[in-house]
């Protein structure tokens, strides 16, 4: 497979000048709405650190933690399910569907079934999906995944949505106005769930000692997902655990605030139990979690809590779009996560970088490491002199226009630099092996 | 080895050291001036909620036909006040799908955020709070903690099967980031500080 090419993908994006001047504003805006947010209780860096200290404890007991999560969920009544790989987590949804003849399926927004590619899989099966969150229903309708974590459409104008809308749900051709569009998705939506024999939601946190996983929604479409159907299955990724609802309180401070600018979350949800006379699956997930998890400089990762704040601060995202990383995770954070699943596919991301720092400063739970991460794949010794001695070979020795191509962005608005005769490095290894 | 057999070993192999201990959480007392109603109101405004502080020796009846002059199906949760619909624990969600108005008591309320946390126990049927078009919602102004710290010491999160903290009625910036309210959920979010009738104490 060919690397995603970043620069290419975000020069179409570019050229779409209103798109582009909307989303680096809208995104700034969330971003200065967080500031406001974060100014506003004295205790925010105090609760930063206890945020990071709470995830690198719980990451370094995880298995102990995991257990007592999946003990107490059996207790609860709950059945709870181990997935190793994205395949894994795919199967185990069919079939907990096919067992019981679900023919539809209402979702509330999820991350980890992005990752897994589940909607393709569930469908080619004779499964129907129907996404209800609205940025996310925009983005199926139109055949595109989500673009950001937090606000999937946030690329698409109204203007957009209207003729998404109007080809697909019978919306008004040509009306534009925010409030119908949400109204028509609204009605569109509402037999979905409630006629669904199924619904779906992920989780953004779980909680070891009660058995409980936490959904955050603006929209209440998780709640229906969850409330109406006689079967919920929940997908959660194996680092969401946190030990105690005491800490729980912590990341509910801290999540709205970072993502959104606002002190919570419309609807705080959790779910301990299935409903008198209905059945609650969970299914846990690994899907390379485990791995990253014995990476030296990739651990830290998995601390995040995906609210999206490194991406509304990033100038290369606000200004490329989310669909140019061409991943389910993108901006800062899927700069360092998506590598890690797939290292060629995502091996021009690391370069989606000006290694400002911002993103690292609006990181709800650690200050340093993000940027740190960055800075060290950009550096990672052998790919880096690998790069340097190529780039050289090249510039002295090929035409022009195979130096200014898609591989190198940077040529677009600047000249490439004479190669010196001889590199630091060698130099310097020269010299001192002389000594 | 199970796929759950697998993932745990291979977390417990990978787990990384030095392992920080547990911290314990304070409470962060908060530190504002005012009453915790009025903080309460605020933030509820501010997170697109109606407020009405007191009822000023109105009924509650009289507060529902001013908030609401045209509703035909009231279902209420609470004995307080009677609806035109009937809720009880065989009541299917779907049922509820042509609820004009729904009516609960909160268990307690946070001012930090503008919250009220609601269970099945509150809510009898879950769905009551979604499928509604509008919501009103009773607190006690006795029931209401300073922040989130203090609402997950909260018992009750241990023991409910589903517990919500609602704060506002349903909404999306997903359009331009143009705030609409009703998005899937409720239109309306009304909280009403109305003190628990003394027999319930």
């Amino acid at each position: 497979m060919r690397p995603i090419n970043h620069a290419e993908a975000s020069s179409h994006f570019i050229e779409a000048k209103e798109h582009l001047e909307f989303h680096d504003r809208r995104l700034w805006d969330l971003r200065l709405k967080r500031d406001r947010q974060a100014h506003g209780i004295p205790e925010w860096e105090e609760l930063r650190n206890l945020a990071s200290i709470i995830k690198e404890h719980t990451l370094s007991h995880l298995a102990d933690y995991l257990e007592q999560f999946e003990t107490q969920a059996k207790r609860n009544g709950a059945y709870v399910h181990w997935a190793r790989d994205a395949s894994e987590h795919n199967e185990i949804v069919y079939g907990v569907l096919s067992a019981r003849s679900a023919k539809t399926l209402v979702k509330s927004k999820s991350m980890l079934t992005e990752e897994c590619d589940m909607r393709p899989y569930l469908e080619t099966r004779g499964i129907k999906i129907i996404e209800t969150d609205l940025g996310e229903r925009i983005q199926q309708l139109d055949g595109e995944p989500p673009s950001p974590i937090v606000v999937p459409a946030v690329h698409k104008l109204r203007g957009d949505v209207s003729e998404v809308f109007a080809r697909t749900i019978e919306a008004q051709p040509g009306n534009n106005d925010p409030h119908y569009l949400a109204e028509v998705m609204r009605r569109n939506t509402r037999p979905y769930f409630l006629s669904a024999e199924a619904g779906m939601t992920g989780a953004n946190f779980a909680i070891a000692e009660t058995g409980s996983f936490v959904v955050c929604t603006n929209e209440g479409n998780a709640d229906l997902s969850a409330n109406v159907p006689k079967l919920h299955i929940a997908c959660i990724g194996i680092e969401k655990i946190i030990p105690k609802l005491e800490h729980l309180a912590v990341f509910i401070r801290m999540l709205s605030r970072s993502a959104l600018g606002s002190p919570i979350t419309q609807y705080t949800s959790h779910f301990r139990a299935p409903r008198t006379g209905t059945e609650l699956h969970i299914v846990l997930v690994d899907n390379g979690r485990s791995q990253r998890l014995g990476m030296k400089d990739f651990w830290y990762s998995l601390k995040c809590i995906r609210c999206g704040a490194c991406m509304n601060t990033c100038p290369v995202y606000r200004r490329s779009g989310g669909l140019s990383y061409g991943a389910t995770y993108s901006g800062p954070i899927g700069i360092i996560i998506d590598p890690a699943f797939d290292i060629r596919k995502y091996s021009n991301l690391p370069y989606a970088s000006t290694l400002n720092g911002s993103c690292s400063n609006q990181l709800p739970l650690v200050k340093k490491e993000a940027i740190r991460i960055i800075g060290k794949v950009m550096s990672e010794p052998q790919l880096y002199r690998a790069a340097i001695s190529a780039t050289g070979l090249a510039i002295e020795h090929l035409p022009r226009f195979a130096i200014y191509n898609w591989l190198n962005p940077w040529g677009k608005q600047r000249e490439v630099p004479e190669v010196p005769k001889q590199s630091f490095r060698s130099w310097y290894l020269e010299n001192r092996t002389r000594q | 080895m199970t796929g759950r057999d697998t993932i745990l070993a291979a977390v417990r192999a990978n787990q990384p050291k030095p392992t920080p201990a547990i911290p314990t959480i304070p409470l962060f007392e908060r530190a504002s001036a005012r009453s915790l109603i009025e903080d309460f109101g605020e933030a509820l405004v501010s997170m697109g909620g109606k407020f009405v502080p007191n009822l000023n020796g109105k009924p509650l009846d009289a507060l529902l036909k001013s908030l609401f002059p045209d509703a035909a199906a009231v279902c209420s949760a609470t004995p307080e006040i009677a609806g035109t619909r009937i809720i009880d624990s065989s009541t299917e969600p779907a049922a509820l799908a042509d609820v004009d108005v729904g009516i609960v008591r909160a268990a307690f309320g946070v001012a930090e955020t503008g919250s009220v946390w609601l269970s099945e126990e509150e809510l009898t049927t879950n769905a009551l709070a979604y499928l509604a078009q509008h919501l009103l919602v009773l607190l006690d102004p006795k029931q209401i903690v300073g922040n989130l710290h203090h609402a997950y010491g909260d018992p009750r999160f241990k023991t409910a099967r589903y517990a919500v903290l609602v704060t506002g009625p349903s909404a999306t910036a997903d359009i331009e980031g143009v705030l609409v309210h009703g998005a899937q959920g409720v239109r309306s979010l009304t909280v009403a500080i109305v003190p628990l009738p003394e027999v319930s104490r």
